[in-house]
C-alpha cells in the first residue's frame, strides 16, 4: 500500500475544531449525507414529490367539478392552499421514517460513538427535510398555476404565506423526531401514515368545516391544518371558509401559535429521547 | 498523556440497572493493551451493556471506566476519538456506497474531504472492497456489510476496537470472513474486546476470555484453561441396552474421573441430569487426558460386556462451560444454539466420527489473512 494517511494527525496534535464549529461542520456534513441519498436514489425523491401532485391533480379534476366553495370562489384556488398543508403535515411520515431507520439499524449508535457533535444528527436531518419541503412546495404551487390558481396578494403576503407553511413544518419536523425515536421501528411509522388522513379531512384542507356536521367541524375549524390552510388562503388572497368563528377569525395568529406550541412540546421532548438513548 | 502501562480497558465496580433490573453487578476487568479479549456469555448476560457502556453510549452509574487511560465519564469526547466500535447490527447507511459511508465517518472524525477519502480509499483495498465501493450497502452480502463496518470502525487507527456479537447472523462463509480480518488486526497490535455467545469463536480469537453472567465476571481464563475446568475432552457413549447405562456411566466415571475431586462431583450432577440420557442411551464423561482414552474405553466396556453403538471424543460445549461454571444453562444458550447448531453436539457426530474431534462450525482455514 502507498503513503498511509495520518489519520492519527489529530490526536497527535489534539487540533480538533472548537465546539461552535465543530457543530457547524458535523451538521453541514449531516446534511449533505441527506443529499448524497437522494442523489442515490432520484426515484424516491421524485415519488415522494408526485405525491401531493398527484392529490393536487385528483382534487381538483376528479372532485373539483362537483365541489361548490361556501364562502364562494373557484375550488382549484381554495384546494392549493389546503394541500400545501396537507404536503407539510404528511412531512411527519418523512422525518419519522428517517430517525426510526437510523435508530433501528444502529447507524445512530454509531454517530454517538463518534466525537461529533451529538445533535448535528438532529440538525442535518431537518436541514434536509425543510428543504425538500421547500422543493415540494414549488412543485405543487406550480402545478397548481398550471391548474388554474393563482394570488392576489401582494409579494411580501406570498412569503408570509410560505413562511408560515414552513413553520408547520417545522413543528411536524420535531414531532417527526421526538415520534420516531419513541416508536423506534420503521413498520410502526405505518400507523402514523393512516393516521394523518382523517386528521387531514378533519380540517378545512379540502372542504369548509361549515359543510361537515356539527360537532365534526368544530373540531376542524380547530385543527392546526385549519388554521395554516385558512391564514395561507388569506394572505394569498384566494377564497377562505365560510365560517366566522373565533378559530376562523383570528387564523393567522392560531397558524403562529399552534406550530410554536407544538415546537415548545416537541423539542425538549426530543432532546430528552435523545440524551435517554444512553441511559 | 497515557502512559504506556496503562491497561487499554480498566472497568472496575461497575453496576447498571434498569429499575429493579440489574444489567451489570459490580464487574470488574482489565484488558492489557494489544491483547485480543473476548466476553463470553449467554444472552441477557449483560455482555451489550457493558461494550455499549465502554464505546460511551451508555451512562456509567456507579464504579470507574477508563478506556486507553481516559475516563469515560469526564472526557467521553476523548474516549470517542481513540475507539472503534462495530454494533450487534451493520451500522451503514444503506442507500450510499461503501466509500461514501466511509467517507461520511472521516468527515464525522474530523480528518477533512481530502483524508477522509483517501482513508476510505485505503480501507476498501485493506478489505478487499475496492471494486463494490461505488456501489449502494444495499446490494452487499453479510459478511461484505460486515466488513465494510469493521472498515468503518477501523477510520482513525483506534487504540482500542469494541465488537459486539461481530459474526452473529453471519453465514459460515461471512463468520470467516470476519474473523479473518479480526486475526489481520491482531497482527497490527490493535487491542480488540469482543463479545460472542459463541465459545469456538472465543476460542478462535482471544488470547483471554472472561465468562460472565449475571452481570459479573464469573471466569477469566484461556480458552484452554476454561475448558479444563470443565474437565477437557468429553467421551461421548451410545450404549445399546439402556438398561445398562447407569452401570456404564459408573464404568467410565471410574476408569476416567478422579475420586473424591471436583469433576467426579460435576459428574455425578451430570449423571442425574442431563448427561446420562435414558432415552438416547448416551453417557458423556469428562477425558483429562485424551491420547488413548477411546481404546481404553473400548477395553473397560467389553471386558464388562457392555456394548456399544458409538464412541466418539470431542471438546467441551458451551453449554457444558455454563453448566460447570454457573450450574444452569440459560435458556438464551438453548436458543444460540439455535441460531448456530453447534457441531460439538454429539448429535452431528454420526457414526464412524469416533475420535474425530470436530473443528468447529466451519472448517475456515487457521491464521489465514
Amino acid at each position: 500500500m502507498a503513503r498511509m494517511t495520518d489519520v492519527r494527525e489529530d490526536r497527535a496534535h489534539e487540533e480538533t475544531p472548537g465546539d461552535a464549529a465543530r457543530w457547524v461542520i458535523d451538521s453541514w456534513t449531516m446534511t449533505r449525507r441527506e443529499f448524497a441519498r437522494w442523489a442515490r436514489n432520484p426515484a424516491g425523491v421524485l415519488l415522494a414529490l408526485f405525491f401531493p401532485v398527484m392529490m393536487l391533480v385528483m382534487f381538483a379534476l376528479f372532485l373539483g367539478g362537483s365541489m361548490t366553495v361556501a364562502g364562494g370562489g373557484d375550488y382549484t384556488e381554495f384546494l392549493v392552499p389546503g394541500l400545501l398543508v396537507l404536503t407539510m403535515a404528511f412531512g411527519l411520515e418523512g422525518t419519522m421514517t428517517a430517525i426510526t431507520r437510523d435508530l433501528g439499524r444502529g447507524v445512530l449508535d454509531r454517530f454517538r460513538s463518534l466525537p461529533m457533535a451529538p445533535t448535528a444528527v438532529l440538525v442535518g436531518r431537518g436541514i434536509a427535510d425543510l428543504l425538500e419541503s421547500v422543493v415540494a412546495l414549488l412543485i405543487v404551487l406550480a402545478v397548481g398555476f398550471a391548474l388554474g390558481w393563482r394570488w392576489h396578494g401582494t409579494l411580501s403576503a406570498a412569503l408570509g404565506a410560505v413562511g408560515l407553511l414552513l413553520l408547520l413544518r417545522a413543528a411536524m419536523l420535531a414531532c417527526g423526531i421526538w415520534l420516531g425515536l419513541v416508536v423506534g421501528r420503521p413498520e410502526l411509522v405505518m400507523a402514523v401514515q393512516i393516521l394523518v388522513w382523517p386528521v387531514a379531512f378533519t380540517s378545512s384542507a379540502f372542504a369548509s368545516p361549515e359543510s361537515m356536521p356539527g360537532w365534526l367541524g368544530a373540531v376542524a375549524e380547530w385543527n392546526p391544518m385549519s388554521a395554516t390552510a385558512t391564514a395561507v388562503r388569506d394572505l394569498f388572497g384566494n377564497p377562505g371558509v365560510a365560517g366566522t368563528s373565533w378559530a376562523a377569525e383570528h387564523a393567522l395568529f392560531l397558524a403562529v401559535l399552534w406550530p410554536v406550541l407544538l415546537l415548545v412540546v416537541a423539542c425538549p421532548m426530543a432532546a430528552g429521547r435523545f440524551r435517554s438513548l444512553s441511559r | 498523556m497515557v502512559e504506556r502501562g496503562d491497561p487499554a480497558v480498566l472497568v472496575a465496580g461497575l453496576r447498571k440497572s434498569y429499575g429493579t433490573k440489574r444489567a451489570l453487578d459490580g464487574l470488574d476487568m482489565t484488558v492489557a493493551r494489544g491483547t485480543v479479549h473476548a466476553i463470553l456469555g449467554p444472552n441477557g448476560a449483560g455482555k451489550s451493556t457493558l461494550v455499549r457502556t465502554l464505546a460511551t453510549l451508555l451512562r456509567v452509574q456507579e464504579g470507574r471506566v477508563e478506556v486507553d487511560g481516559i475516563d469515560v465519564v469526564t472526557r467521553p469526547r476523548d474516549v470517542r476519538r481513540r475507539i472503534g466500535l462495530l454494533g450487534q447490527h451493520a451500522a451503514l447507511d444503506e442507500e450510499l456506497s461503501g466509500r461514501q459511508n466511509l467517507e461520511l465517518f472521516g468527515r464525522l472524525h474530523h480528518l477533512g474531504g481530502r483524508r477522509a477519502a483517501a482513508r476510505a480509499d485505503e480501507l476498501l483495498e485493506r478489505f478487499g472492497l475496492s471494486d463494490a465501493g461505488g456501489r449502494p450497502v444495499s446490494g452487499y452480502s453479510g459478511g461484505m456489510r460486515r466488513r465494510l463496518d469493521l472498515a468503518a470502525s477501523l477510520i482513525v487507527d483506534p487504540g482500542v476496537l469494541f465488537l459486539d456479537e461481530p459474526t452473529t447472523g453471519l453465514d459460515p462463509r461471512g463468520r470467516t470472513e470476519v474473523w479473518e480480518s479480526v486475526h489481520s488486526l491482531v497482527g497490527g497490535g490493535t487491542t480488540v474486546l469482543l463479545t460472542t455467545q459463541y465459545l469456538e469463536e472465543a476460542d478462535r480469537l482471544a488470547d483471554l476470555i472472561s465468562v460472565i453472567d449475571g452481570g459479573r465476571v464469573i471466569a477469566e481464563g484461556t480458552a484452554d484453561r476454561l475448558k479444563t475446568m470443565v474437565g477437557g475432552d468429553r467421551l461421548d457413549v451410545i450404549v445399546t441396552d439402556p438398561a445398562r447405562l447407569a452401570e456404564a456411566a459408573e464404568l467410565l466415571a471410574r476408569l476416567f474421573g478422579h475420586p473424591g475431586g471436583p469433576d467426579l462431583d460435576q459428574l455425578v450432577k451430570f449423571d442425574h441430569s442431563r448427561e446420562a440420557d435414558t432415552r438416547s442411551g448416551r453417557v458423556s464423561v469428562p477425558v483429562a487426558d485424551r491420547r488413548g482414552a477411546l481404546a481404553r474405553a473400548v477395553r473397560a466396556l467389553d471386558g464388562a460386556g457392555i456394548e456399544a453403538d458409538d464412541l466418539a471424543l470431542r471438546r467441551p460445549t458451551l453449554d457444558e462451560v455454563f453448566l460447570h461454571l454457573t450450574g444452569t444453562t440459560g435458556a438464551d444458550v438453548d436458543g444460540a444454539a439455535g441460531v448456530l447448531p453447534d457441531p460439538d453436539a454429539p448429535a452431528d457426530s454420526g457414526p464412524g466420527a469416533a475420535g474425530n474431534v470436530p473443528t468447529g462450525p466451519v472448517g475456515a482455514p487457521q491464521g489465514s489473512g
